[in-house]
């Protein structure tokens, strides 16, 4: 371990690295100190804004235009890469130091098949030459777990998944046996099993090589499960760096304590999230007294199979008629209830067919067949486009899962509050309804001077704010809650889960909480439904579901959740 | 990743209104580049010379004198003379009128007519898109201008005609503008929460959606009076649309092409030359209004 | 690959359609008497009439419109008043003039665009950029007649260099024997170099015409396509394996950024073809354009007609190629077939 921190394989001293935008100069990252040891898995953690992927750009002398490194130093295996030359620093990227990025897919060229992309990387490095190259790049296709690679050799990656790209960009990055692997957010908007998948290939594959790797991430339990050391960043500047083993155990820095205690984790409750102890409100309204809410049943949605998608191109061309391939079955007869004042929670995969539940229940998209039963009237029979006009419209809302994309730009905090009071309740004067919507911000805990921003005034954890006070204020029964928290950073989540159960309690209100993430889910549910290909593998209590999986398919969810030692 | 990691670093204090803040950098834009000033000027000329121009101009635009025919520019006649002796200057500055006109009304038309349809067909889809797009379909399928020479050869020879015509070839850009637009927006988070709340379709359309895309269709707008003003400049070119001895830009470079072999350089130049300045100038503009609406998309 | 080029075509049938009712109906909504517009304006009350049931006009416009497409079937576009030819001869003989004359044009302006764009893109800020943004904002604003016109003013009256702009070949010249009915070509295949030479010295001015012209659009797309991809993702992989400069550029950028260029060829050509009207005006050009402005003036209706439709349907057939050469490069379109 000493040998280690002595002999670092990359060394970054006193870094600064400042961008110049239309306001000036802007500093993203201040004098940092960090170091990597050879063979080390060293994380760098933080919330976005906080730097770390500005270091790693830095690092591969990768800045976009804008970007300049101000003072510092970056030594790399004893080479001063601030001082290299840039055809030097061409030779040494790909060759002695890689990078795989977030959002795999378009990380790769479109319209270039796979193994040529691995090939100009081989071949740029003289790996290989014309003659073996082709072999050379199969084998290393074979070394990402690729089946089939002869045949996916000539892919595009238009037709492979994400989690399938995201291998092709460690295929990549490591195709010339660098040292050191720079992986920025190499997981993030893959399902958790691929992201298992993915990062248990990284590190089987650097440990094998003897690599060094660098796992920028924004979560904690990701970089508790992979890496030896940490460096937390905020704003810029590094707050904490420790091994994993004690920064998870005693995070000396304020910042890394809460961003530790915002991380959902096994054991911890809605409260253990928060910063400061607060204790639960008192319960009013109304309890779980047994009788359904929402009663779903034989819900089905099915959709009409199509070809890929449109190119742009052909913007206005229809598609030639739909081949008669039976239809696709998004929902699959699926059956489930919610009680007065309980809080279900719809796990599962992208493409689980969870969204599209929410989106019926929410009677914004009109089912295939089933009934959508809210306290006893069959809401289901009424389409879509007309149940904006009926009373039972204010009896279930909704929260949306981009707080951003979730509000008119052109709205300020106030109107976008006020709309549904004006078109569905029964407030019309202006004073008192611009005293309802400051009743309800000071329910949802955003300052009042606030209320006459724009959207783009807001950060997004007060965007995400208005558009709960949206969402409450026609005192509906049921509030649908589409991943309201996946857009956040953790310590915002951490507020915004807190607000929403506290809400509930105080307004008794039933929730569909509809998310990719167990641990989040359980903390705000008492209901866990378990959804995959279109239909229910598992339902239960939080606690039942989460400890005593019974299908294999939740047992594999729950399993690749990484999270850090308790 | 950088750009997101700069932008989150920027302050967020930005405590002024939407209204006043857009007035801000609009002032920003207009005073802090040069070229944008420079165009804005020129607009302002351009509006002062339709409107006023008959009422400022030293000679009858349509007075001929044959004494002073073909004379170059001087100091009695600072653009020169054409072949009937009128003073070059006065058609100049007259023909303003005429040709923004043309402008002006075939791109309001076109405004209302591409951005409603196309709207329509982006929010609604099903059969209005199918329709609209197919009419759209069906002019792009003609080159533009050829277009227009038939549709004038057929309406008849009228300004008038130019003007449809006009307004018949740039409506697919508004379509497809205005469709696109609207159909991002159709299923956008705000729209769906508006639907929560209890809004009907058309106040959708009209309150969330169409306050979004009015702003694109502007810069739009000022795109493309460039174009119809080289579009019907064209086509009375050619001897479409107006007649002699009406002072138009288009038919008085249609005069002076004439001369251009023997030397007679003015007849031409100075009405292309205005022409040229109009259709920069909307261009120029055009640039400078995207700016203030679209900070991100530059180009 | 053959079927997907059958789908393209079937795709171009609902344009075909389009185009064809549409000449028809430009046939049959002039104002006033359509028979009487086309027998001429000198034309008797006999012609008139005999005009009329030679259009059958007196029939009702189902009928009118099935005589017209089992007409146009036959490739009969009706007569030209002043000639007295039928207009279809007149068309394909001067088309090769308006396609030599619209094929180099473009030829140039890409020659020059797509290069400018490139460099403008990878110097961002540079001094190539500025001269890219200035030509592309002067090119979109220069009236194309304007253009033509002091191009000759300069380049023949003022310098002397160029041949009078009258038409395709000096007098003293005779056309090279027809191949492809282009003069440069059929004059390299004749060997005979002193007409290749005499028939691009009037060829030149004319296309530079419509070369400045198409230059702005193409370059200001390339421009912004090449910028769009420095800054993908993609690149940025491309950067950080340590490509070279050239292979990031040519093999990863360029061929994608070449996508929203040729989509924008089809805008391109549709202001060439209409261009190409007012550059042969100027030129004296023997082309179709000039074909039509003729007609027009002479308020010769049936050559206006055809022209637009044959116009219409060159232009069908052009885009139906970029489509083509979309799937070529693009396999995500190729593949969707």
């Amino acid at each position: 371990m000493l040998d280690i921190v002595h002999q670092p394989l990359l060394d970054i001293h006193d870094l600064t690295v400042d961008f110049a935008t239309r306001r000036g100069t802007v500093t993203a990252v201040r004098n940092i100190d960090i170091s990597v040891g050879k063979g080390e898995t060293l994380g760098i953690v933080g919330e976005s804004g906080s730097g770390k992927s500005v270091t790693s750009f830095a690092v591969m002398r990768i800045l976009d235009r804008a970007g300049r490194i101000a003072t510092g130093s970056v030594t790399f295996s004893g080479i001063d890469l601030r001082a290299a030359s840039d055809g030097d620093m061409a030779d040494m990227r790909g060759r002695e130091m890689s990078m795989i990025f977030q959002n795999p897919r378009a990380a790769l060229n479109p319209i270039r098949k796979v193994g040529h992309q691995i090939e100009d990387v081989l071949l740029r490095h003289v790996q290989a030459v014309r003659a073996n190259v082709k072999e050379k790049a199969i084998d290393i296709l074979k070394q990402v777990r690729i089946a089939r690679p002869e045949e996916r050799y000539h892919a595009y990656p238009f037709e492979l998944s994400g989690g399938m790209c995201q291998r092709i960009v460690i295929a990549i990055a490591l195709a010339c046996k660098p040292q050191l692997l720079i992986a920025d957010e190499p997981t993030t908007g893959l399902d958790v099993t691929t992201q298992k998948a993915v990062m248990e290939l990284v590190v089987e594959l650097t440990h094998a090589r003897g690599m060094s790797t660098i796992l920028i991430t924004h979560d904690l339990g990701l970089a508790a499960a992979y890496c030896d050391r940490v460096v937390v960043m905020q704003k810029g500047e590094v707050v904490e760096t420790a091994p994993s083993a004690t920064i998870f155990k005693a995070p000396a820095h304020a910042y890394t304590r809460k961003l530790m205690r915002a991380t959902p984790r096994p054991g911890a409750t809605l409260r253990d999230l928060l910063d400061e102890e607060r204790p639960a409100p008192p319960p009013i309204g109304v309890q779980a007294d047994g009788r359904p809410l929402l009663k779903i049943a034989n819900l089905v949605k099915e959709y009409p199979r199509q070809g890929a998608t449109k190119s742009m191109a052909h913007l206005f061309r229809r598609k030639a008629s739909e081949a008669d391939a039976p239809p696709f079955r998004a929902v699959d007869a699926i059956s489930f209830e919610i009680m007065r004042g309980q809080s279900v929670g719809l796990v599962g995969e992208s493409g689980c067919g969870k969204s599209t539940t929410s989106m019926m229940a929410m009677r914004l998209l009109d089912p295939t067949s089933g009934s959508i039963i809210l306290d006893g009237e069959d809401i289901g029979a009424i389409p879509a486009h007309a149940f904006a006009k009926i009373p039972a419209r204010k009896r279930i809302q909704m929260v949306f899962q981009d707080p951003t994309d979730s509000l008119n730009p052109r709205f300020t905090a106030a109107r976008a509050i006020a709309d549904p009071i004006l078109r569905l309740g029964d407030v019309r004067r202006r004073d008192a309804l611009r005293t309802r919507c400051e009743e309800l911000a000071q329910l949802v805990g955003l300052p009042r001077h606030l209320l006459d921003r724009f959207p783009h005034q807001l950060s997004g954890g007060q965007k995400a704010r208005v558009g709960i006070a949206r969402a409450i204020a026609l005192h509906p029964e049921l509030v649908i809650l589409d991943e309201p928290t996946a857009a956040l950073d953790v310590s915002v989540q951490a507020i915004v889960l807190n607000l929403l159960d506290e809400l509930k309690t105080r307004l008794g209100m039933s929730y569909l909480f509809v998310s990719h993430d167990l641990h989040v889910v359980r903390l705000l549910c008492d209901h866990v439904i378990v959804m995959k290909s279109g239909r229910i593998v598992e339902e239960g209590s939080a606690e039942q579901v989460l400890e005593a999986p019974q299908d294999p398919y939740t047992r594999e969810l729950i399993a690749a959740i990484p999270h850090p030692p308790v | 990743m950088t750009a997101l990691d700069t932008t989150a670093v920027e302050p967020d204090a930005r405590p002024a209104t939407g209204l006043s803040a857009t007035l801000k950098h609009a002032r920003h834009v207009v005073t802090g580049n040069p070229i944008t000033g420079f165009s804005f000027t020129l607009f302002i000329l351009l509006v002062v010379c339709a409107l006023f121009g008959p009422f400022l101009v030293p000679y009858d635009p349509l007075a001929t004198n044959t004494a002073v025919a073909l004379k170059p520019p001087s100091l009695h006649h600072l653009m020169g003379t054409d072949q009937l002796g009128r003073d070059l200057l006065s058609r100049v500055i007259v023909a303003t009128r005429l040709d923004m006109a043309v402008a002006v009304f075939s791109v309001a038309l076109v405004f209302v007519l591409g951005g409603i349809s196309g709207i329509a067909a982006g929010y609604f889809g099903g059969w209005t898109d199918r329709l609209v797009g197919r009419l759209s379909d069906t002019i792009m399928a003609f080159p533009l201008f050829v277009l227009a020479m038939g549709i004038v050869a057929a309406l008849g020879n009228t300004v008038t005609n130019i003007i449809i015509a006009t307004t018949i070839i740039n409506y697919p850009l508004y379509v497809r503008i205005a469709r696109a637009e609207a159909n991002v927006r159709r299923n956008a988070g705000f729209v769906q929460a508006a639907r929560l709340s209890g809004n009907g379709e058309i106040r959708i359309l009209l309150t969330q959606i169409l306050p979004n895309i009015l702003p694109i269709m502007m810069v739009q707008m000022s795109l493309t009076m460039g174009y119809a003003i080289l579009n019907a400049a064209g086509l009375s070119f050619i001897g479409l649309g107006v007649r002699p001895p009406t002072p138009e830009w288009g038919i008085m470079v249609a005069e002076g092409a004439a001369f251009i072999v023997s030397g007679e350089w003015w007849i031409a130049l100075f009405p292309g030359l205005a022409l040229m300045l109009a259709v920069f100038c909307f261009n120029l503009l055009g640039d400078g209004l995207r700016d203030i609406v679209d900070p991100q998309r530059r180009t | 690959m053959r079927s997907i080029v059958l789908k393209r075509l079937a795709t171009a049938i609902p344009s075909l359609v389009g185009v064809i009712v549409i000449s028809f109906l430009l046939t049959r909504v002039l104002p006033g008497d359509t028979a009487s517009y086309f027998a001429g304006p000198a034309a008797t009350p006999q012609a008139i009439a005999e005009v009329r049931k030679q259009l059958g006009l007196d029939k009702s416009l189902p009928e009118q419109f099935a005589r017209y497409v089992v007409d146009l079937a036959h490739g009969d576009l009706g007569n030209s008043l002043t000639t007295g030819q039928p207009v279809v001869t007149e068309i394909a003989n001067r088309l090769p003039a308006s396609g030599e004359l619209t094929l180099l044009g473009l030829l140039i302006a890409l020659g020059i665009a797509v290069p400018l764009g490139i460099l403008a893109a990878i110097r961002e800020g540079s001094w190539i950029d500025h001269l890219c943004r200035v030509i592309v904002t002067t090119g979109v604003s220069l009236p194309v007649f304007f253009t033509g016109l002091l191009l000759v003013y300069l380049f023949y009256f003022r310098l002397g260099w160029s041949p009078a702009p009258l038409g395709r070949l000096d007098v003293f010249y005779s056309a090279p024997p027809q191949v492809t009915g282009f003069y440069l070509i059929d004059s390299l295949i004749a060997r005979d170099f002193e007409t290749f030479r005499a028939a691009l010295a009037q060829l030149i001015l004319p296309a530079a015409t419509l070369a400045i012209f198409s230059l702005a659009p193409l370059a200001r797309i390339t421009r912004g396509s090449m910028l769009a991809v420095m800054g993908s993702d993609f690149v940025r992989t491309a950067r950080a394996s340590g490509l070279t400069p050239k292979t990031v550029i040519l093999t990863y950028a360029f061929r994608n950024a070449m996508l929203p260029v040729i989509t924008t060829l089809g805008m391109v050509f549709s202001f060439l073809l209409g261009a190409n009207v007012l550059v042969e005006k100027v030129f004296a050009w023997p082309g179709i354009g000039s074909y039509a402005v003729e007609a027009l003036i002479a308020s010769d209706y049936a050559p206006v007609q055809g022209f637009v439709l044959a116009m219409a349907l060159l232009y069908v057939a052009l885009n139906l190629m970029i489509d083509l050469l979309y799937g070529v490069i693009d396999p995500r379109v190729r593949l969707e077939a």
